[in-house]
């Protein structure tokens, strides 16, 4: 069993794209749910929105990277309209449960096959990536050190990434701190208190829905970049992997998504080449590595359940300001 | 009392349940609002005096909350119309009604729990360019007002007695405290009128006495106060103007002493057959018993010491 190769691989998952992609979307739920109170359990399908909405134009019109940004954010500044229209002027288990069945919908109408024309049907989209190689600054080589070597196109995509969720952040940051920001931590608090005041909860809503929503987007596109778009990937788990980060590293935080996000991937990277390398050192007999992959999922639970119990705020939150929630 | 024409120097002509006032600033009109076969609130007409103070009484279940929240966009109306300050704002969302100078406070307060008191309090205020998406990502458009709101909201925060609290959570006041920070923060905005839901519910008798002394005070500055209370001493203390609902229905009105004698305002409180003797309980004086109770007490307690 080689423990140097299982800590190479949980480190790399540390910087890696997906880790990024995760990060951006748990900044999306820590906006909507965080902040504005709105429960969102739909990340998914905002996710799959933004990396449709970015591929579909390069395939099937050739557009340029900048137009499918552009068309990536449009889309789920458009879904987040459609979604709380209806929704938020309802409580908010309304929205919840809206979210979960319109991320479903998303998932189904790409994967159906009377579009594979233009989605790919169930096997989804590739080779789409090359127009983003193209516009790599860096020079070819090989960059890094350790668990965190890397060539010059891994090296563009994590940068991007990366860039995007510190920009995100900071966007975060100072919409909260203002009195924006204020509004919206008084929706979550009680909608009717803010409303007597002169405030248009609607619009706030709708506002921190849209800016979540696109946050999700974004980090769908980034999700995809490096690789191949698959529907199944769009899954509810994927939601409540994101909602697992955010709750670990502390919901109303500027810190916590991102935090929550790198200590679950290299959690999950871990824990399965861990299991995986006690198998193949038949110490572990008794299950096979198909197994291991879901156990992993298992230890997960059991450590978010460990999670709530104990450290119900998360790793970054106020536990002054959770234990008042009544 | 039904012979002679009573009049009173708010009311035009005589007083008597949907009076004309010499300057309203609220008139209503063929207000009704029923829940499935109930008519909860059915007000032919009435108008609430300005820069007076106007107690809505009446027996549980006869509409005032409703009428409170009809009045304030918090609820839609089955029919009616009413206007404040001469602008019609039947239907109008519940935000606009605040925004015209129509302030109200809750019945269960609605303190912001995980804001800071003075965070509050700064929701409370108007005109902050921040509150925009756009223009609050840029510090220097909102500062100066940001630094205005701020300055108010620590001067009512001491006129309130709440200023030593400005950085607690909301969540960690006492119960009479929220009702005061709800009421100082319906003063951020500068209303015209303040509409006060049983601002006495859940407060102890210590705290009672001053948050009477700052809705006197709110009259003194210009405003217009109508609240809901079951509290009749207090209806007594402070009001000018009392307007009595009944079964959803506007059925008696006038100042507080005349009004508590008034026939209907009896009827409506105590059952038309109030006068039927129940024995034993005509002439228990729970003030004597009391106070006979706390004797005993104490004389027990002096006893084993």
């Amino acid at each position: 069993m080689d423990w140097g190769q299982i800590f190479t691989n949980a480190a790399g998952e540390l910087l890696s794209p997906v880790t990024a992609a995760y990060a951006l979307a748990a900044i999306g739920i820590s906006v909507h749910f965080g902040y504005a109170g709105l429960l969102n359990f739909g990340q998914a399908g905002f996710m799959a929105i933004g990396a449709y909405a970015f591929v579909v134009p390069i395939l099937s019109f050739d557009a340029p990277l900048w137009l499918a940004f552009l068309s990536a954010i449009l889309a789920s500044v458009l879904f987040a309209f459609l979604l709380g229209v209806p929704t938020l002027r309802l409580r908010a288990d309304y929205l919840a449960i809206v979210t979960i069945a319109s991320a479903e919908i998303v998932r189904y109408v790409v994967s159906t096959t009377g579009l594979t024309a233009v989605t790919g049907g169930a096997t989804g989209l590739s080779g789409f990536n090359s127009g983003f190689t193209a516009i790599n600054p860096f020079p070819d080589g090989v960059y890094g050190f350790g668990p965190w070597t890397y060539t010059e196109n891994q090296l563009w995509i994590r940068v991007f990434g990366w860039s995007l969720v510190i920009l995100a952040s900071i966007l975060v940051f100072l919409l909260m701190r203002s009195p924006w920001g204020r509004v919206v931590k008084g929706i979550r608090e009680d909608e009717d208190a803010v409303r007597s005041l002169g405030k248009n909860i609607y619009a706030y809503k709708m506002q921190a829905l849209i800016l979540g929503g696109v946050l999700g987007s974004l980090a769908g596109v980034i999700y995809v970049l490096p690789r191949a778009v698959q529907p199944t990937n769009y899954g509810t788990t994927l939601t409540f992997f994101i909602w697992t980060m955010l709750l670990l590293g502390g919901a109303a935080t500027v810190f916590g998504p991102i935090i929550g996000a790198m200590i679950f991937a290299t959690l999950l990277t871990l824990s399965d080449s861990i299991l995986r390398g006690l198998i193949s050192a038949d110490i572990i007999t008794f299950i096979s590595g198909t197994q291991a992959g879901q156990i992993r999922f298992m230890i997960i639970g059991a450590v978010l359940m460990l999670l709530v119990i104990f450290r119900p705020q998360g790793i970054f939150g106020n536990k002054k300001e959770l234990s008042f929630n009544v | 009392m039904s012979d002679t024409i009573v009049t009173h120097p708010l009311v035009v002509g005589e007083v008597g349940p949907g009076c004309k006032k010499v300057d309203p600033i609220v008139v209503a009109d063929n207000v009704t609002r029923t829940f499935g076969g109930l008519t909860a609130v059915d007000v032919a007409h009435v108008e609430i005096p300005r820069g007076a103070i106007t107690a809505l009484i009446g027996p549980n279940g006869a509409g005032k909350t409703t009428f409170f929240n009809l009045l304030t966009g918090f609820d839609k109306p089955n029919t009616g119309d009413w206007s404040f300050e001469g602008h019609s704002l039947a239907r109008v969302p519940a935000f606009r009604v605040a925004r015209k100078g129509m302030v109200r406070t809750f019945q269960l307060t609605k303190s912001l729990g995980r804001l800071s008191v003075l965070q509050n309090m700064l929701l409370g205020a108007t005109k902050q360019p921040g509150e925009n998406m756009f223009t609050a990502l840029v510090k220097p458009l909102w500062r100066k007002r940001e630094e205005e709101i701020t300055a108010k909201a620590e001067e009512l925060l001491a006129r309130f007695s709440l200023d030593a609290k400005s950085d607690d959570y909301a969540a960690s006041l006492s119960g009479g405290q929220r009702k005061l920070l709800e009421m100082a923060r319906a003063l951020m905005s500068d209303p015209v009128l303040v509409m006060l839901d049983e601002p006495m519910a859940g407060v102890n008798p210590a705290l009672t006495q001053s948050l009477l002394g700052h809705i006197k005070q709110l009259k003194e500055e210009g405003m217009s106060v109508l609240f809901v209370e079951h509290d009749m001493h207090m209806v007594r203390h402070i009001s000018d103007w009392v307007i009595v609902m009944a079964e959803g229905k506007v059925v008696a009105e006038g100042p507080p002493d005349t009004v508590m004698r008034d026939q209907a305002v009896i009827d409506a409180y105590l059952g038309a057959h109030h006068d039927t003797d129940l024995g034993e309980m005509t002439g228990a004086n729970p003030v004597v018993e009391a106070k006979e109770a706390a004797a005993k007490v104490a004389a027990k307690k002096e006893g084993t010491v």
